[in-house]
């Protein structure tokens, strides 16, 4: 029995890959160390992420015909959808924010997508990549409240309408939460595109099972149509988490702009 | 010996954590199944109020990253 498994891992074994293989970071040309300057397959997924931005905003924008074509109508969409957005949970005074939050909101989305490519590098996957968006609004909201309020932006942690004796609590607890944020905010985009896409790879790992031996017939139709569930699944997770990670930042953006609760 | 009863209890602690994340699971239903009955007995006002939801499910979603963190941490940083 322990020869027959070996010799079936044997026959599979140009098959069989780590589930965690797709987020290694390597060198787009040759083989070496990866140091600051070395283009990477991060490098190649994030280009193509701007290709693509500057594909669907610049180039299907740039005629403004009255009757849209196709893709003037979705990049229409795109903007019309983080405005009302902005609009909606910031109000009417962080408009001036709209295009850094349009920027986070068109980047993510764009690798979240580009990534489910199959054999494609997710950048935002990356922990790394996710914390400093996140590192970025954390700073941009916290110096633009500063500057806005001057020390009165630290009324965020003093909640006005608790009772008093609870107000010190508060305030500690309210500042624990504030700088934690940058943390769940990174991590929530790359744990849920990280985890998603190791699941897929978990099953893809079992699909050739089929060629080891007969369990394979079973294991395989229900191996793939997982796959097909689990991808689908996670075309709706790639935008929610954008669209997640984009009202996370405006509902930090209304806390910088009005402090006081 | 020793690093391996470390090693041990590293992934031992990384499996109890992702435990966590069931309470996360927990929290996230809660939240859009509240919403949902909410938004059947008045649905017109339930559009406007998809967003406060998707904010809800983030923040009790933020909970369950916390215990996934600390699940990595253990298994790749102790």
């Amino acid at each position: 029995m322990a020869t027959e498994t070996h010799e079936g891992a044997e026959k599979g074994m140009e098959l069989v890959f780590h589930p965690m293989d797709q987020f290694i970071v390597k060198p787009l040309f040759g083989e070496g160390a990866v140091g600051v300057f070395t283009v990477t397959n991060v490098t190649l997924w994030m280009a193509l992420a701007l290709l693509a931005t500057i594909g669907l905003l610049v180039l299907g924008t740039s005629k403004r015909s009255t009757i849209p074509t196709r893709i003037q109508s979705v990049a229409e969409l795109c903007y019309g959808f983080v405005r009302k957005m902005v609009e909606d949970v910031a109000g009417k005074d962080a408009l001036p924010y709209f295009p850094y939050i349009m920027t986070l909101f068109i980047f993510i989305v764009f690798s979240n997508f580009l990534g489910l490519l199959p054999g494609a590098f997710t950048t935002t996957s990356h922990i790394a990549v996710t914390a400093v968006l996140a590192m970025l609004v954390f700073l941009t909201v916290t110096l633009m409240g500063f500057f806005k309020h001057g020390l009165g932006f630290l009324g965020v942690f003093w909640i006005s309408s608790a009772p008093l004796p609870l107000r010190p609590i508060l305030a500690l607890i309210e500042v624990i939460s504030y700088f934690v944020r940058p943390v769940s905010h990174s991590i929530r985009l790359a744990g849920n595109m990280m985890a998603g896409h190791a699941v897929i790879k978990v099953f893809a790992a079992f699909a050739p099972m089929i060629l080891i031996g007969w369990i394979g017939v079973l294991v395989t139709p229900l191996s793939i149509i997982a796959i097909t569930a689990i991808y689908a699944l996670e075309v709706l997770v790639a935008f929610i988490q954008a669209y997640v990670f984009t009202i996370l930042t405006c509902v930090y953006l209304k806390d910088a702009l009005h402090p006081h609760h | 010996m020793e690093g391996d009863v470390v090693q041990m209890g590293a992934y031992i602690g990384a499996g109890l954590a992702c435990t966590g994340m069931g309470g996360a699971a927990v929290g996230v239903g809660h939240v859009v199944g509240n919403f949902l009955s909410g938004a059947l007995r008045n649905p017109s006002a339930a559009g406007g109020q998809t967003a406060t939801m998707f904010i809800g499910i983030a923040f009790s979603e933020a909970l369950g990253i916390f215990s996934f963190l600390v699940a990595l941490l253990l298994m790749f940083a102790v």
